[in-house]
């Protein structure tokens, strides 16, 4: 198939980016998109050119590195990560619109690279439990209900692309933020730190120059994991609980 | 239990392309967009409530002329003489000039939160699931607040009101819904309060945590068919005052 791109190019943070065109020929609809990108890649250093830098590591779908802004739907036109898209959900003489995420949370790198530790440091405020070391415990030690069990690794299922960020009207977190408090607050383990956990991830969460949530649901929408809206409402719940039983933010 | 990738090779903050100083978070548990959200919440289903009683009592004018000035003025004597004149009205009018002005400050600080956290646009971006309601809560919401006061001035002290403020309250609801203009006006507004209350409604469940998957359609359901039967109510009255059915 042949393709017409238009992909963000932007050498540096400080400087400002255009849109670029880039004509490919001879695209197999069974490359993935990020092969494409590969094929059009080696093509720039052949012809001298600087390649287009895109984040990427497992390509399986799981690690949550990759991730443009496909024709403007975050990881493209299939609910899936940007590495398991493949070029058979476009047609030959397509053009197609390759973006970063833009988020104020989410500088621009270079290119289609943004920087996600903004992501990191909200785990950092509360995305963990306090367990001592030593052996590790029974698993059965600790009963876990199952509901809450599959509900809470339904949250966990969450990779940390940005996807929900980067498709949310208001640039919101929310829906990566609620996965993770919906993970660990269902659980028993989670529990000691579940009020503390919920304000320090949303003030962290607001810090970083991401929206507020409106309740649209682009996010969930586009989730690769499918994240559920019912994260944000547990979320919800959790935080206005840890106002009402007026938990001071541990340290 | 610590999930996070690391995805880029800066260590820290990077610098340069996010101009301004980044916000310390907030220690502060009131300052949260999710508490600004809860404010919104309560404060939306204040205003409901009222919404509601009003719309009922509205409905006053299908027993003629009489009835409904009879309701203005009970309105205003309720409890008397236990209670001095205007006690209801007066605490309703301050309870809903809080709630709107609370309403009105979460949503514009939430705003311009949301304009900081997308400083460069899409060159294209399209929608996947945003509803027409949800993508208008906003604009909506400003064209409602100056509906409210043009609605204040016409009907409750008349001075925008073509029978003027020395007309009783029938009089004045019969001069207005009769002109073909402030009708116009009047049904794009309370459509746009429609769309406005049919995402609100959702929205407040999920922000006050009441929603979850098996819940979810039901609750959007409700918001719709709620904002569907209210907004009638309303607009029954315009449709019967022009169609002549009421004069």
């Amino acid at each position: 198939m042949q393709l017409t791109l238009r992909v963000w190019r932007q050498p540096s943070p400080q400087v400002k980016g255009k849109m670029a065109n880039y004509h490919l020929t001879d695209v197999s609809e069974d490359m993935s998109f990020l092969e494409m990108l590969d094929v059009l890649n080696e093509q720039l250093i052949l012809d001298g050119e600087d390649p287009i830098a895109f984040d990427h590591d497992c390509r399986e779908g799981i690690c949550g590195s990759c991730g443009l802004m496909i024709n403007g739907i975050a990881h493209g036109p299939e609910q899936t990560t940007t590495c398991q898209l493949h070029m058979r959900s476009f047609s030959d003489g397509d053009t197609i619109d390759i973006e970063p995420w833009r988020s104020g949370g989410f500088p621009v790198v270079k290119d289609l690279v943004v920087d996600r530790s903004a992501f990191d440091r909200i785990i950092s405020a509360g995305g963990f439990i306090s367990a001592p070391t030593g052996t590790a415990p029974d698993a059965h030690a600790t009963p876990v209900p199952k509901v809450d069990a599959d509900a809470a690794f339904d949250a966990a299922t969450c990779i940390g692309c940005g996807a929900c960020v980067a498709a949310c009207p208001n640039g919101s977190a929310m829906l990566f933020t609620a996965a993770k408090v919906t993970h660990l607050g269902l659980l028993p383990q989670g529990q000691p730190e579940r009020d503390s956990r919920v304000v320090r991830m949303i003030a962290q969460q607001d810090a970083e120059d991401f929206g507020g949530c409106t309740n649209i649901g682009e996010c969930s929408a586009v989730c690769p994991k499918g994240i559920s809206m019912e994260t944000i409402s547990r979320l919800n719940h959790d935080l206005l609980g840890a106002l009402r039983a007026g938990a001071v933010p541990a340290s | 239990m610590l999930v996070a990738t690391v995805t880029t090779q800066q260590a820290g903050q990077s610098a340069g392309a996010n101009p301004g100083p980044k916000r310390d978070p907030k220690t502060g548990r009131f300052g949260s967009s999710v508490f600004k959200k809860a404010v919104m919440a309560v404060t939306g289903i204040i205003m409901i409530l009222f919404l509601i009683a009003h719309m009922i009592g509205n409905l006053h004018v299908f027993q003629g002329a009489a009835s409904f000035n009879d309701y203005s003025e009970w309105l205003r004597q309720v409890g008397e003489p236990a209670l001095p004149p205007r006690t209801l009205l007066t605490v309703i009018e301050i309870v809903l000039l809080v709630s709107v002005l609370a309403h009105g400050w979460a949503a514009v600080s939430l705003w311009r939160q949301a304009k900081r956290a997308r400083p460069i646009a899409y060159q294209t971006k399209k929608r996947v699931q945003q509803s027409y309601a949800s993508r208008t809560m906003r604009w909506g919401g400003v064209i409602v607040g100056l509906f409210i006061i043009y609605h204040l001035l016409d009907l409750t002290f008349g001075v925008a009101n073509i029978d003027g403020p020395d007309a009783t309250p029938y009089d004045r609801l019969i001069a207005s819904m009769s002109n073909p203009v402030v009708v116009f006006f009047y049904v794009l507004s309370l459509l746009a309060l429609g769309f406005h209350l049919r995402h609100g409604v959702w929205s407040a469940t999920q922000t006050l945590g009441q929603s979850n998957k098996r819940r979810e359609r039901a609750v959007n359901v409700f918001a719709t068919a709620f904002a569907v039967v209210l907004i009638g109510g309303y607009l029954v009255i315009p449709f019967v005052v022009l169609t002549g059915i009421v004069a």
